[in-house]
């Protein structure tokens, strides 16, 4: 998203905020923002090389949404007037978003000219008789529920594994009748599909375990794609979107600063400080050019402060466009380079991923593990479940062996801690009365869990595991 | 609801923010200065001038901030020296290095050459920037001379001299503020229309460019520092070689290349700007190629005609103005040049280079 977008986007939030505060903008307030986010998530899609694929992909995101939301409600629920209504409502504004290129509005609306009416029809019908099936047959059961998170997980590796994406560009190219020697592992940029997956996955799994309650389609097509969340964050719970959602708008000049603040924060983190940060931050293509182990240390500072800066910038946006539509996003970053070890890192970096990681995955894997295997000892539970928690993450950013090496890393990183903080405990009381060696070792604690953060990042940012050992051996001056 | 406060935050922005603009406009500007860098201090100078259109892959892009430019070079650290002999090369993008890294330059072959005089060691400053003009030159020629070279070589060649040329450097023709003097002082045929500063383009707004210019000039220092890198390497199209059968140079036809479509004007400038301080001329080695139609050109440049005219009105001028003249022309074989019919291989450069030197030698440290 450029300035401008951001920009547009909060002119946007601005207006729909003072009409949402009307009386008949606060009967409609779910309506309103349903279409603001479908309209947005056509506008916010990238351009693709691959024909009508921006137009087809926003129209998934509302597909999958839908098929979920089947899996997870009740069967009065589907069957009631107002599932009726907010279907047609979404079929309409997907029609009318291709009925645009009718108009010529080329590059307004979505990036390309949307595909033809007629073939648009056609694809509305099937996912009409899709969402037909789903809702008449019933499925709204664990076992189907498991086949939903199944089916978005093997999207989601189809997505970041450049092999099977190449497959897939390929294979879509072909459908569509375009070379396919053209295809490229980067031809299908799914725009927050990631995020969407976290958000779908969460429901389908509280709906599992009976954590879910009732949550209207209209609420939950707009918790799964609200358009400042979509693309970067922070991953919501629906149970606490949808009351916000209830929540009455305002027309408080204290919120409206609020948001503001927020938003400008962003602004000057995003485009300022890490938009500059980029210029010297660590990339594939430096890594190979830097000449001394000095300003190699620069560079992953660099990116260090610059990923940081990038994140949180967007989180800010975000959230402050939340706030101006009246919704409260969770908070995404409380400092987390100042934080004493890495288990409290990553509990302020990324916090709702964390939060999602330890509830989706990590706490059930620790209770399985707990109650299947216990003669394994607590230390080797420890290991496996940050191991594995971590590799996990890694993996979301993306299916290789760097992102593999880099969850590895924080994975025994907070293992390692783990040992370390529980032998250090006993000796650190007995500095009880001696506040400035606790405030020193405080200090310390901070420069080595940044330096540890800030070399992971070696991996993180560089494609290749031999450029990630180059670096690191620069770094150190091994062999150089 | 304290809507004071927030009324009281909005008026003290947009005080400040008037504040800080009028302080800017009415700050008293002069032009010439050296800038705040971080260059020189933080990170080392640049061997030559900031150049380039893919910033983020050569950590280098064109600006038009002289001041800027000069405050960014090695030769800004320090205007004049008991310890070494200050060398300034001053010319085209066959100076700067167009394809070749800072060390294979003529300069940075010239340094590693480890000249001395009287054993007070010969530094040569690369300060040719990539646009053919003698317009352009001069104005960088009288913005070095605050750093006070002991010797100053200028290379040049045909190309820069059609007045049409004059003002094609982007350079040139966005410092008008520059060239206008230099055009009155020397009375140079050339139409320069200085723009009019008016209070907007003092202002924080109006200065944005140049202000992000700076920036991130500063900041792709340390990229500089960190990898030596200021030039995008890319495969090129080597110069031609096969020549098309045409005899015009420009506008121009044969029998005679007519002197007053040329900048000749800018010699004795360039001997006045130099002042007390030696100025040398060095007419640059051109690509002689042998291939087709070769008889009637000597590169895609230029109509043999036109060249060999060129040259001798070339010895005769800084013969009549007493400036030492080195003519270089034919001193490369064709075969070391790269991309254009000026711009050398770093093995041309090199020899370049030991030629030079011995002239420089004999001039410098008779």
């Amino acid at each position: 998203m450029s300035v401008a977008d951001v920009l547009l986007l909060t002119l946007v939030a601005v207006l729909t905020r003072l009409v949402l505060s009307s009386r008949w903008g606060a009967a409609l307030r779910g309506w309103i923002l349903l279409g603001l986010s479908v309209l947005a998530i056509f506008w916010l899609q990238p351009a693709m090389p691959i024909r009508f694929l921006d137009f087809w992909l926003p129209v998934l995101t509302l597909a999958i949404t839908l098929c979920s939301w089947l899996l997870t409600a009740e069967k009065e629920q589907v069957r009631s007037k107002q599932t009726l209504v907010t279907t047609a409502f979404l079929f309409l504004l997907i029609l009318l978003v291709a009925l645009t290129r009718h108009l010529g509005w080329d590059g307004v609306l979505t990036a390309n000219r949307p595909p033809q009416t007629l073939q648009v029809l056609v694809g509305l019908g099937i996912l009409a008789v899709l969402a037909f099936l789903l809702g008449w047959l019933g499925k709204s059961t664990a076992r189907w529920q498991g086949v939903g998170i199944l089916a978005l997980l093997l999207v989601f590796i189809f997505l970041k594994l450049p092999d099977l994406t190449l497959w897939l560009s390929g294979t879509v190219r072909g459908w569509v009748g375009q070379s396919t020697a053209n295809a490229s592992a980067l031809d299908i940029r799914w725009l927050g599909f990631s995020y969407v997956a976290f958000r779908l996955i969460h429901t389908l799994r509280d709906r599992q375990a009976g954590r879910l309650g009732d949550v209207s389609l209209q609420a939950y097509v707009n918790y799964v794609i609200f358009f400042p969340a979509i693309s970067a964050g922070p991953i919501d719970k629906v149970q606490r979107f949808t009351k916000d959602l209830l929540q009455p708008v305002t027309r408080d000049l204290s919120s409206f600063a609020d948001a503001f603040y927020r938003i400008l924060l962003g602004l000057f983190k995003k485009y300022a400080v890490a938009d500059t940060l980029a210029l010297v931050a660590l990339n594939s293509q430096n890594a190979a050019q830097v000449q001394s182990n000095g300003w190699g240390w620069i560079l992953v500072y660099a990116y260090a402060f610059q990923i940081y800066f990038d994140f949180a910038g967007y989180t800010d946006i975000a959230i402050g466009l939340g706030r101006l539509l009246g919704i409260r996003l969770p908070e995404n970053f409380n400092r987390p380079y100042l934080k004493p070890n890495l288990t409290q890192f990553w509990n302020n970096w990324h916090m709702t991923l964390t939060q999602w990681f330890r509830a989706y995955f990590f706490n059930p894997f620790t209770r399985s593990l707990r109650t299947r295997y216990r003669q394994l000892s607590p230390t080797w539970i420890i290991l496996i479940t940050q191991l594995s928690t971590m590799l996990l993450i890694g993996l979301w950013h993306g299916i290789t062996w760097n992102f593999v090496l880099w969850g590895v890393w924080h994975g025994l990183g907070l293992f390692v801690h783990n040992r370390y903080s529980d032998w250090v405990k006993p000796r650190m009381a007995r500095w009880g009365d001696r506040p400035r060696l606790q405030q020193a070792m405080n200090v310390l604690n901070v420069l080595v869990t940044f330096n540890f953060v800030a070399l992971g990042w070696v991996w993180f940012a560089l494609p290749q595991v031999s450029s990630s050992l180059q670096v690191f051996a620069r770094l150190f001056g091994i062999g150089c | 609801m304290d809507t004071r406060f927030y009324r009281n935050v909005l008026l003290k922005t947009l005080l400040l923010f008037v504040i800080f603009n009028l302080l800017l406009a009415f700050l008293p500007r002069t032009p010439g200065k050296d800038q705040l860098s971080l260059y020189n201090h933080l990170v080392p100078g640049r061997q030559r001038f900031p150049f380039g259109e893919a910033p983020q892959q050569a950590y280098n892009f064109s600006l038009y901030d002289l001041d800027a430019m000069f405050s960014s070079h090695a030769v800004s650290a320090r205007s004049g020296s008991e310890d070494e002999l200050r060398v300034f090369l001053l010319g085209d993008s066959s100076v700067w290095g167009t394809l070749l890294k800072p060390e294979e330059t003529l300069a940075g072959r010239l340094n590693a050459a480890g000249l001395s005089c009287q054993g007070v060691p010969v530094k040569f400053y690369n300060l040719g920037y990539p646009t053919i003009s003698l317009t352009k030159d001069l104005m960088v020629l009288e913005r070095a001379m605050r750093y006070q070279p002991d010797l100053i070589v200028w290379l040049t060649t045909l190309e820069a001299f059609p007045l049409e040329k004059q003002l094609a450097s982007p350079l040139a023709l966005n410092n008008p503020g520059r060239i206008q003097p230099l055009v009155e002082r020397y009375n140079l045929p050339l139409e320069v229309t200085p723009l009019a500063e008016d209070f907007w383009s003092r202002t924080l707004m109006g200065q944005r460019r140049s202000l992000a210019d700076w920036l991130r000039l500063q900041v792709y220092g340390v990229m500089w520092a960190a990898t030596g890198v200021d030039q995008l390497y890319t495969d090129y199209e080597p110069a031609a070689w096969d020549l098309e059968p045409d005899e015009n140079y420009y506008e121009f036809s044969p029998p005679n290349l007519p002197n007053e479509q040329l900048l000749w004007q800018a010699l004795p400038a360039a001997l006045d700007l130099a002042g007390d301080v030696p100025l040398w001329i060095v007419n640059e080695p051109i690509m002689i190629s042998a291939g087709a139609n070769s008889d009637i050109r000597y590169n895609f440049f230029y109509p043999r005609w036109a060249y060999d005219q060129y040259r001798t009105e070339l010895a005769i001028r800084t013969q009549h103005l007493a400036i030492p003249y080195i003519d270089a022309w034919d001193w490369i074989d064709p075969h070391e040049f790269t991309n254009s019919a000026i711009h050398l291989t770093p093995d041309g450069e090199h020899t370049f280079a030991e030629e030079l030197k011995l002239e420089i030698l004999d001039g410098l440290c008779p």
